[in-house]
């Protein structure tokens, strides 16, 4: 068996195309780090499509929430909840994942959605590689800026992974049970949100 | 048994498929080692010691004839004849070829079975008790709960990288054959007023280098409610739980760190937003559940029919098998039988490949098709006719299934220790030899009386060390093994966790010192005080200065080493 090639981590916040709404797009957005050697309100933030943190984004909210080209993304430790009063004012929310193993983003993506109910992009970003795709999709991401080093025609296949379902979960897909349920499916699915 | 329809078929045929294309791309280069560990983990492949080890899942330790059939094929054409039942109820396969392992995921699913979530950081194989739906202490048959907590648990896209591995038993007898209080989250099932069942949640049990009993967060959860209740639970702990030790990334952890107060405020405050969400349970989801398990068909029976009382005041040896190796089951003229896997040479729970057949053809004549793999490593025949016992007892004889040893100390739980494992201190399967060896004579083990005598390689505890009456567990003191004891652990109701004896003894001074144990009990227990009650009524202090008589004086004085 070949060995496998362990090939050294590209800049993980440095993606051109991304996967959205099911299709391969170009992507522009700038992701804007946040540096520990600066106080939040000292973060520059350059023009453009901009994705800042959350402690930047709520230092510098009053002169950034005018912009209209500013996401925020939250890191795992993150409460979402600091960010419900500001979803008329971001353009789309990120989560990062700094290592595919850290499963915080998937609570934080499952309560901006069905908690919080953030309607627009949510997108998953650093870490992200093709074997969790489906996951993300299933717990509310509609975007994923995929690892560049990685196929993303390979990425979208990932998405469909799986036709069947056991559990309810932000994505709105009928699990296996409940189609079984028959009268009750309906009515219970109108509360999901 | 619960019988998969056309939805679960296709769920298990996606994901070994979805397993396959991850192996080809780990082998052409396009998924890193550490990239394809989680995947393969959570598909049950550990690459270990010898060779890789594959985990097949038995669900809540279920399985049918046809099952074990397939399971024996397995075992023979792409192991060396070999399978090992754990103690969290599922099968290990300690020679199998990476290569070979999407092709025996696909021969598992022609048979409904898959290895999905038996390893890895996720929600793992739900466990329960062996005896359910025939125990005459049962409350509430577990088997569809069980079920209902698989169906929400496999493949949920929340909960698959957690901090830690998260295990989940239940139970819903007066009796606790479940470890239930040794558990991540424990649903102990009871009834209402009405007969309506609710679910008792035990969170942050474990064992493990920090052993911690479970306590109760909540008594009363209607069961419509048991997976939002869970899903509750697991947010809490996935957002918080520590991720930056491995050894503190247990739920139990959290738990303690924060207080059971504080933690129940939690997921009280989680549930109460999600409690009439799209994961409660429909009304009728129990008896649809319900109605997927096929229910044994019993016939009009008496109970001790001729055939049995004849043998069992003519033959000996089978009333001494039937005193320990048979239990009384709900239907009228029926019994649960227990196959022992202890027996002279082999390690506790390893079974052959023939002798899985022989098991099959056996569960097919006298148990309605179905077996149940118990916690303690044995295999039970849950549906005998009392009628049919003399008969399956000769045939358990001629397997050498049918040591009548049930409950007594050579009954004892190992893991696979250093024989296979790589995470072990020491081995533990020549242990467990040795300390048989030692007890062998089945008159003096009658004299003992119930005892448990659980073996561990390590801190990991898949041995339950922590759980047995008499606990031994495997350290490394500069690249040697060597043993510590315990006494005093148990699971049920009254669950304990073992108090360590002393500094650790070398491999060979193991069955002296369980024996000087067992001498310690003999001379103090009041009549019939089982070893269990004798530890708890005199405490562990006799038992110390037994086999540490000079403590105090010097390490050289001892004739055992101190640890230091
Ligand atoms: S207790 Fe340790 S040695 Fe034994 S099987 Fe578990 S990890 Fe391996």
């Amino acid at each position: 068996m070949a060995d496998p090639v362990q090939t050294t981590k590209p800049d993980l916040y440095k993606v051109t195309r991304i996967i959205k709404d099911g299709a391969i797009v170009a992507d522009d957005w700038q992701f804007v780090p946040l540096a520990s050697e600066l106080a939040p309100e000292a973060h520059p933030i350059p023009a453009g499509r901009v994705i800042v943190p959350l402690p930047v984004w709520q230092s510098q909210r009053h002169v950034l929430a005018a912009r209209g080209d500013v996401g925020v993304w939250l890191a795992p430790a993150d409460d979402p909840q600091q960010l419900a009063d500001s979803f008329g004012q971001i353009a789309l929310i990120a989560v990062d994942f700094p290592k595919f193993t850290d499963g915080r983003g998937y609570s934080i993506a499952s309560l901006l959605r069905s908690k919080l109910h953030w309607k627009g992009e949510l997108r998953a970003i650093g870490d992200v590689l093709h074997d969790q795709l489906y996951y993300m999709q299933r717990v509310g991401f509609n975007a994923y800026a995929l690892r560049s080093d990685r196929s993303a025609e390979v990425g979208l296949a990932a998405l469909k992974d799986f036709e069947d379902i056991y559990q309810f979960s932000t994505d709105q897909a009928l699990p296996v049970a409940r189609r079984h349920f028959g009268a009750n499916t309906a009515a219970t699915r109108g509360s999901a949100t | 048994m619960y019988q998969y329809d056309e939805f679960d078929r296709r769920v298990v045929r996606s994901r070994a498929a979805q397993y396959r294309r991850q192996v080809a791309r780990w082998q052409a280069g396009e998924l890193a080692d550490d990239e394809f560990r989680p995947l393969r983990l959570q598909n049950g492949l550990y690459i270990q010691r010898h060779a890789p080890m594959l985990r097949i899942a038995i669900p809540y330790g279920h399985l049918s004839s046809v099952q074990l059939r397939k399971l024996a094929y397995i075992t023979r054409h792409y192991d060396r004849g070999v399978g090992h039942f754990t103690t969290r109820q599922n099968l290990q396969l300690n020679w199998v070829k990476i290569e070979e392992t999407p092709d025996i995921l696909d021969h598992l699913a022609d048979v409904d079975m898959h290895a999905i979530q038996t390893s890895g950081n996720c929600v793992r194989n739900i466990t329960t008790d062996a005896y359910a739906g025939v125990a005459p202490d049962e409350i509430v048959d577990p088997r569809p709960f069980c079920e209902l907590v698989r169906q929400w648990s496999t493949l949920h896209p929340e909960f698959a990288y957690l901090p830690r591995k998260f295990k989940i038993a239940v139970s819903g007898a007066t009796e606790d054959r479940a470890l239930l209080r040794f558990h991540d989250v424990a649903l102990e099932l009871h009834r209402d007023a009405n007969g309506e069942p609710l679910v008792r949640f035990i969170v942050g049990g474990g064992m493990g280098r920090t052993p911690i009993l479970g306590e109760t967060v909540r008594d009363d959860v209607p069961w419509r409610d048991m997976h939002t209740y869970l899903e509750a639970i697991l947010r809490v702990y996935n957002r918080f739980g520590r991720r930056d030790n491995m050894y503190k990334a247990r739920i139990k952890i959290l738990v303690k760190s924060l207080g059971v107060a504080a933690f129940r405020e939690q997921v009280e405050e989680e549930f109460s937003r999600i409690a009439n969400g799209p994961n409660r349970l429909p009304e009728d989801a129990l008896s649809w559940i319900q109605s997927r398990f096929v229910t044994p068909q019993y016939e009009t029976l008496t109970n001790n029919p001729a055939v049995l009382s004849d043998a069992l005041a003519s033959n000996i040896p089978f009333a001494r098998w039937h005193k320990r190796n048979v239990r009384g089951h709900k239907a009228v003229g029926y019994a649960a039988v227990t196959l022992s896997t202890k027996r002279a040479g082999f390690a506790p729970g390893d079974v052959t490949d023939a002798q899985m057949d022989a098991v099959a053809d056996l569960a097919d004549q006298y148990s309605l098709g179905e077996l149940r793999i118990t916690h303690d490593q044995n295999i039970v025949l849950a549906h005998v006719k009392q009628s049919d016992l003399p008969a399956l007892h000769s045939a358990l004889h001629a397997l050498g299934f049918a040591t009548p040893s049930i409950g007594l100390v050579s009954d004892m739980i190992a893991c696979p220790g250093g024989d296979f494992c790589d995470l072990a201190n020491a081995r533990s399967i020549p242990i467990a030899a040795a300390v048989a060896e030692r007890l062998e004579d089945l008159d003096e083990q009658e004299d003992i009386g119930p005892l448990r005598l659980n073996i561990s390689g390590c801190m990991n505890s898949c041995g339950q060390h922590h759980a047995g009456h008499i606990g031994i567990l495997g350290v490394d003191k500069q690249g040697q093994e060597w043993y510590q004891l315990s006494v005093g652990g148990s699971g049920g109701t009254q669950s304990s966790i073992g108090a360590v004896l002393g500094p650790s003894l070398r491999a060979d001074q193991v069955p002296d010192a369980v024996e000087q144990i067992i001498e310690v009990y003999l001379e103090a227990r009041a009549s019939n005080e089982r070893f269990l009650d004798t530890v708890r009524r005199i405490g562990a202090e006799p038992f110390k200065n037994k086999l540490y008589p000079n403590k105090g004086k010097s390490a050289a004085d001892n004739k055992v080493a101190q640890n230091g």
